[in-house]
């Protein structure tokens, strides 16, 4: 694939370093049925997001339309297509959760970082996502930062929480 | 083959046949919005629900295969209800006003919430996200009637192979679109306008060109001229409650001098100067390769068709060259009309409007494409669909069924049978090989009727081979060639053709029309078009071939006429100047789907 034009001009500088790392990856699992999802979530787990010209460049090596892959993309909620901020921050929406408040939680996590679900502050600090379910639901309502849980929390203190999250 | 019951009634089907197929083969109608013709069942709509004796709930018809010894009923109270309330759900979704929206006159959810009687919306809920996507030149978007049934999902990856439109997100805020709800423009959409056929809503629809026809028509400074594409004559009686498959060529004619146009022209006739054209280049990059071992790109692929070409430029680049030049019959009427004729008649180019009438929406797009101006003059201002044809007779309150036979202008109102066929698959090589044959042997075409009988009809892809013998002197090189044809409809047969090609399969010439059948079934055509319907439309374009005299393009009087006149000779500088063109590459970030 002839790429003039870059679609995520913040990755000019590692462009080459992306487009190597995706050749290695799809020459490996091109041939294998159901190939695509691993080789989405392999590229997220180096870059922290899907990079359109990634998505474009494994549409085009796995003959798979673009159109298509999007929609894989934008299916699961686990993969992004937007860079993320150092620290992610995912509130539980699961049922055990939303009926003690989860949703609340939510809503102050939003206006205290003022970004929406899917969005990433200005600093680059914190993005916000949610999620169903982690498994703890007798620890609701839960919310995650990072991989560390923090357990029945509540909206009055969730200021005191992000303070102690590192820079 | 399965036995089972349906309303009390014995029916027996093939294997893996649905219930719902079941049913309509005893002639129970049972109600879908998502499934149509032979494609896999989505289950989308949720509209064909069906009660089976044991199942714990209503059962989607046309996702169910038939089991032996089954008991279906399709008329109980509590599936009249269930299908209402699937019906009242889709509803409280669907943001769209039957008064103001264009298909008003042929929405099947408008059309089904009448038949089940709903007289009131129920649940007034939150509304599908609506976004107007007309980035296009072909087409509008409306994301807001859209019901989610998935059929243009289906008809853009494997009717066409394209895949620009796919569900994007999940759950109530997905929508059905191109990548991250983005719009057509951002992908390699070819504007076939096929997702809006067989669109149940109006959620997708031609670019509407209505307004600018009645602004020309009402301008007493302008000349506006009218060109119909052969397969508009074959569909527009649909529109007045005409069987699929009635030929209004006469009443047509009539309609459009009554609706105010200056001069009612033929597309047929730059159809056969296409064929005089494309056969002649044809021929000479034959010489080429043959006599001159000088490089020409073959197969000649045929180039009549926007979505086809817009389908090379995307998905097939390497292969542009392969590409005839001569500009669609449609571009070349233009041309022409804005030269020839506005001399004839001694107007100035910017003071002539040509109008034209297509089954088409990508000819919405070609019409505009940069290499379509002659001078900085676009050859075609405004390209009407059949369906927009139809909707301007209604609202000049024309009495389309009563009109007389009318007659087309001189001089580019004539064309033969052969320009008639370029209206269905298999149709633009069989009249190609009907004036070639003639021109390198000296005789007629020995075949019944003039019909290749391998190409015509429904199959995705079809061949033929003919090998030359008795040529006269100046085309002597070509005795004894074995002259191999390739015949593709729907982008997704042209796909396998070009990977056979890849692969080394030896062609001379190729022709892709990019709609199913043809241009018979295009994207402007008259709604609801399937197989059925197909067939009657070419069978009733090869019909009004047959009833001519005149079936060959090289014998239309009024291309002899232009040549003498105007033209000069075939592939001449004038030729070259009007009616031919080269396609370029396209945005490689589309490119590469």
């Amino acid at each position: 694939m002839e790429t003039k034009k870059n679609l995520n001009p913040e990755l000019d500088h590692l462009l080459d370093d992306l487009m190597n790392y995706l050749d290695e990856i799809i020459t490996q699992s091109k041939d294998k049925p159901g190939a695509l999802i691993p080789l989405l979530q392999e590229v997220q787990k180096k870059y922290g997001y899907l990079p359109k010209i990634a998505i474009k460049k494994i549409s085009h090596d796995l003959n798979i339309p673009f159109t298509e892959v999007a929609g894989v993309v934008g299916f699961y909620s686990f993969f992004s297509t937007t860079p993320k901020g150092k620290n992610v921050i995912r509130v539980c929406q699961g049922t055990a959760c939303y009926v003690r408040g989860g949703n609340e939680l939510l809503s102050a996590v939003k206006s205290k970082l003022k970004i929406d679900v899917g969005g990433t502050t200005k600093d680059q600090k914190f993005s916000l996502e949610t999620g169903r379910c982690f498994g703890v639901c007798g620890l609701a309502p839960v919310m995650t930062i990072n991989d560390e849980v923090v357990q029945r929390a509540k909206p009055s203190n969730v200021g005191e929480i992000l303070k102690q999250v590192k820079e | 083959m399965v036995t089972l019951q349906i309303n009390n009634q014995s029916v027996t089907v093939p294997e893996g046949t649905s219930i719902l197929e079941a049913a309509k083969s005893i002639g129970v109608k049972i109600p879908t919005l998502c499934n149509f013709e032979k494609h896999e069942a989505k289950g989308a709509c949720r509209v064909c629900l069906v009660d089976v004796e044991g199942a714990r709930a209503p059962i989607a018809s046309c996702a169910m295969p038939v089991n032996a010894g089954m008991k279906v009923q399709t008329n109980t109270k509590s599936i009249r209800e269930a299908r209402k309330f699937v019906l009242e759900m889709l509803l409280s979704e669907h943001d769209g006003d039957c008064k103001v929206c264009d298909r008003n006159e042929d929405c099947e959810l408008q059309a089904l919430a009448f038949e089940m009687g709903i007289k009131t919306i129920r649940y007034e809920g939150e509304k599908t996200y609506k976004h107007i996507d007309d980035s296009t030149p072909a087409l509008v978007r409306d994301s807001g009637k859209c019901i989610k049934c998935r059929r243009c999902v289906t008809a853009c990856a494997e009717i066409q192979g394209v895949g620009s439109l796919f569900p994007q997100g999940r759950g109530f805020q997905s929508i059905i679109g191109p990548a991250f709800g983005d719009d057509l423009n951002t992908v390699a959409c070819v504007q076939c306008g096929q997702c809006g056929a067989i669109c149940p809503v109006g959620a997708i629809v031609e670019k509407d060109h209505i307004q600018g026809v009645w602004a020309a028509l009402d301008d007493n400074t302008k000349t506006v001229v009218v060109q119909t594409a052969p397969a508009v004559r074959a569909a527009l009686g649909e529109l007045f409650d005409y069987e699929p498959g009635t030929r209004v060529t006469g009443k047509m004619t009539s309609a459009l001098r009554e609706l105010g146009f200056n001069a009612v022209f033929d597309t047929n006739f730059t159809a056969d100067l296409t064929i005089i054209e494309e056969g002649m280049e044809l021929l000479s990059r034959l010489k080429n390769v043959l006599v001159d071992k000088k490089p020409a790109a073959l197969p000649q692929f045929t180039s009549c068709s926007p979505g086809w070409i817009n389908f090379v430029e995307f998905y097939y680049p390497q292969f542009i060259d392969n590409v005839s030049t001569c500009k669609s019959p449609q571009q070349m009427f233009g041309a022409l009309a804005k030269t020839y004729y506005a001399q004839k008649i001694g107007i100035k180019p910017e003071d002539m409007v040509v109008v034209s009438i297509m089954p088409c929406t990508a000819k919405k797009y070609e019409a505009q494409r940069p290499e379509m101006a002659t001078n900085g003059i676009p050859d075609v201002d405004y390209v009407l669909t059949t369906r927009e044809l139809g909707r301007m007779i209604k609202q000049a309150g024309i009495d389309f069924r009563n009109l007389p036979d009318g007659e087309m202008d001189a001089p580019m109102g004539i064309g033969s049978g052969a320009a008639d066929i370029f209206a269905n698959s298999g149709g633009v090589m069989e009249a190609a090989i009907r004036t070639v044959y003639e021109i390198v042997t000296g005789r007629e075409l020995p075949m019944e009727q003039l019909h290749v009988e391998p190409l015509m009809g429904l199959k995705g892809l079809k061949k033929a081979s003919l090998t030359i013998t008795g040529t006269v002197p100046a085309w002597s090189f070509l005795e004894g060639v074995e002259v191999k044809v390739g015949v593709a409809h729907s982008l997704s047969n042209a796909r396998l053709l070009m990977e056979a090609i890849k692969q080394g399969e030896t062609f001379h010439f190729i022709e892709v029309m990019t709609c199913p059948g043809g241009c018979i079934s295009g994207g402007g055509q008259p709604r609801f078009t399937d197989d059925s319907v197909r067939e009657k439309r070419i069978k009733a374009i090869y019909d009004e071939d047959e009833a001519k005299t005149l079936r060959k393009s090289h014998e239309n009087p009024q291309i002899t006429e232009i040549y003498k006149e105007f033209l000069g000779e075939p592939l001449g500088k004038k030729s070259h100047h009007l009616l031919h063109t080269h396609y370029h590459l396209k945005d490689d970030l589309k490119s590469d789907k």
